[in-house]
């Protein structure tokens, strides 16, 4: 296809004996939203890190935009500008401010000038609400706030991908919302994303895909409404099953 | 206390003072460019470097001062027939043994910033130098601080021992007066004042500044 | 290989008496040093009780005596007590108990401050869980609050034998007869028969003071380590 972003071929990925990954294979399509779902220990997380050549892989290969990713390549930074990522703990520098956070990277990395990207940075931060934090450091934020500077931060470099790793997992339920919002925004407006979560309602809301990986691979995909009320393996029933409540409750009139 | 004698030896004290800071302030010059090279080498797990180094923070952080100096002193004359003044063996003595010791606070600060903060900047296209620079150090320096002060106070403590080696620091000129006059009091009361005036400062100012550095970098 | 011995003056060692006076100038040290730790052990548990208290007076006073032992040098401390009590209170002391005394004021302060950092260190819903668990308060110090201050503090204050036996040589100032001194002894009565010993003898005592010093430390950070989680 012509517009596929991200290429994945058939990786392999294990730590000592343990295999993590065992020949995984994915296209992410330009303007697509991809959830990938699964139980711990899945390997989910470790395929992200992969994309972003945080993780070595022992076989296979992953191209973006037909380019090899390779941790040891020359150009892998050149290839990160292009993949943004979130991640379950911010990992905000604790030492700069929200506004020098989003703008070090690209005044850094790609060499713009830091008007234009205070001004880019400061609008991003408009809408998602934040631009009275922007001299903020990240220990005055609270966790909801902290991981939408976080996507800023990432969006500021013009990704073509943006990977988030479980990103309401550390989050109080009542801060999940204001991040979810900020992602379906994006979702919204066009952008190419691979979403790792536990939050099945979004995960239905957002995805154009789902994939749901068990024991190293693609147990099962799908469109978000078929997966969810008629998923076809066990595999997949089962884990979504344990999402489910069955009522104790005494019913009737006492 | 006759307050006349402390008034005749606070010239003898004054000279002493001077040459504890001197030694001091070069051996404490030498500790931190040691340090830092030697901890980078370490982190960076520079081969065949990086066994030197630590066979090296081992040896000097496992030996006492005083026998480093008399070695370094008495010993290696004798057998190389390099002649050094007191002065350049106290100086070197001290800024091997502090290199040792600040090598291991530079590496410790380095260590204590999570990894996942290198991913992170990495994820946004840093190379791994911009990383180090912009995201690694400055947090590593906060960690550092503490046990910095720390090493400080006990490199300026441990020039005392330069007394050993007959160099005129303020101990020397302590244990001179006593040996000579008897004038044993007003000799050890002002060897306090004069350790204080060198050492409250730093340690006032060593515990203020990992105050607010702390607090400007992490906000507790 | 005789003329090197010879050479780098390592043949006074085994003139004689020569080595086992070393060895017995390092066991002076090292005696010093034991006595030194095991006094600070119990006296900075104790102190470290006590800087656990709220109350302003033992806050304030706790507060000095940790400062003297920060910044003054161990030997000007070791010359007050040595030389100054005689003048000030009319005592003389032994050089080795003078000695004594000085190390466990300085371990005893170093002590007591690792012991409070571990006893503030244990997480307060710690004591709350223990509580809500039914244990008293006796049962929740006993089984739940010591065993963890004990692995936190157990690799600091093994650090701190080290620390002493590094300092300890410094009581050749108040005129102990320790390994440097036998060393120096020596030396001058072999200054014509090999003029190297100098070199010998302290390569010795250093090597000697590397082999007590770096097990402790060894044994230390594999503690660390094995309880940092």
């Amino acid at each position: 296809m012509a517009d596929t972003v991200l290429t994945i071929n058939n990786i392999k990925k294990s730590y000592g004996d343990n295999l993590i990954l065992n020949g995984l294979s994915l296209d992410v399509h330009k303007g697509e939203v991809i959830v990938i779902i699964g139980p711990s220990g899945c390997g989910k997380s470790t395929l992200l890190r992969c994309i972003n050549a945080l993780e070595p892989i022992q076989g296979g290969e992953i191209r973006l935009d037909g380019e090899l990713i390779d941790g040891n390549s020359r150009n892998i930074a050149q290839i990160r500008q292009k993949i943004g990522m979130v991640f379950q703990n911010y990992e905000l520098f604790p030492h700069k401010t929200v506004l020098q956070n989003i703008i070090l990277a690209p005044m850094k990395v790609q060499k713009r000038s830091k008007v234009e990207v205070t001004e880019e940075a400061e609008q991003l931060l408009e809408r998602v609400g934040l631009l009275d934090k922007k001299d903020s450091y990240p220990r005055q934020l609270s966790g909801g706030q902290k991981q939408r500077v976080a996507i800023v931060r990432a969006l500021c470099m013009h990704p073509e991908i943006m990977l988030f790793d479980e990103v309401t997992a550390a989050l109080d339920p009542e801060m999940v919302r204001e991040v979810l919002d900020t992602m379906l925004e994006l979702a919204k407006n066009g952008s190419t994303m691979l979403i790792v979560t536990h939050e099945m309602n979004f995960a239905r809301a957002i995805a154009d895909r789902v994939f749901f990986l068990d024991g190293g691979g693609i147990v099962e995909e799908g469109d978000p409404e078929n997966f969810f009320t008629h998923p076809k393996t066990e595999r997949a029933q089962n884990f979504l099953h344990t999402f489910e409540y069955e009522s104790v409750k005494h019913h009737g009139n006492e | 206390m006759n307050w006349d004698v402390i008034v005749s030896y606070l010239p003898l004290y004054k000279d002493g003072l001077l040459i504890t800071l001197y030694t001091g302030w070069f051996g404490i010059l030498i500790s931190i460019v040691l340090g830092l090279v030697t901890a980078l080498i370490v982190h960076f797990k520079v081969p065949v470097l990086k066994t030197i180094a630590k066979i090296y923070i081992e040896i000097l952080r496992n030996t006492p001062l005083l026998i480093q100096l008399f070695f370094i002193y008495y010993g290696i004359p004798k057998l190389f027939g390099i002649v050094t003044d007191e002065l350049t063996c106290g100086i070197v003595g001290l800024g091997l043994l502090g290199g040792a010791y600040m090598a291991e606070t530079f590496r410790s600060g380095i260590e204590a910033v999570d990894t996942i903060q290198m991913e992170s900047a990495l994820s946004l296209g840093m190379t791994r130098r911009q990383a180090m620079f912009h995201i690694i150090l400055p947090q590593a320096v906060t960690y550092s601080v503490p046990a910095f002060v720390a090493n400080l106070i006990f490199l300026l403590k441990e020039t005392s021992v330069f007394s050993c080696i007959s160099i005129l620091e303020l101990m020397f000129t302590a244990k001179d007066r006593i040996a000579v006059s008897s004038t044993t009091v007003e000799s050890l009361f002002l060897v306090v004042v004069f350790y204080l005036i060198v050492l409250l400062p730093v340690s006032i100012i060593g515990s203020v500044v990992e105050r607010r550095l702390r607090y400007a970098s992490f906000g507790n | 290989m005789q003329a090197l011995v010879t050479d780098l003056g390592f043949d006074v060692l085994f003139k004689g008496t020569n080595f086992t006076r070393l060895l017995g100038g390092m066991w002076v040290t090292l005696k010093i040093s034991l006595i030194s730790v095991a006094l600070s052990i119990v006296l900075g548990i104790l102190l470290g009780v006590v800087m656990t208290f709220k109350n302003p007076v033992t806050k304030a006073i706790c507060r000095v005596y940790l400062e003297i032992v920060r910044i003054m040098p161990q030997l000007v401390l070791l010359f007050i007590v040595y030389y100054g009590s005689a003048r000030l209170i009319g005592l003389k002391f032994e050089p080795e108990f003078a000695a004594v005394i000085v190390f466990t004021f300085w371990g005893t302060a170093e002590m007591g401050d690792l012991v409070r950092g571990a006893l503030q260190s244990i997480p307060k819903h710690q004591y709350e869980s223990a509580y809500s668990l039914g244990l008293n308060r006796s049962q929740t110090y006993f089984s739940i609050v010591i065993p963890q201050t004990i692995r936190r503090l157990l690799p600091l204050s093994i650090n701190l034998v080290t620390r002493m036996i590094k300092t300890t040589p410094l009581i050749v100032m108040i005129e102990v007869v320790e390994a440097t001194k036998v060393a120096r002894q020596i030396i001058d009565a072999n200054r014509v028969a090999s003029p190297n010993a100098a070199f010998g003898l302290f390569f010795v005592i250093f090597v000697l003071y590397f082999a007590v010093c770096w097990p402790i430390s060894l044994l230390a950070s594999h503690l660390e380590k094995k309880w940092s989680n």
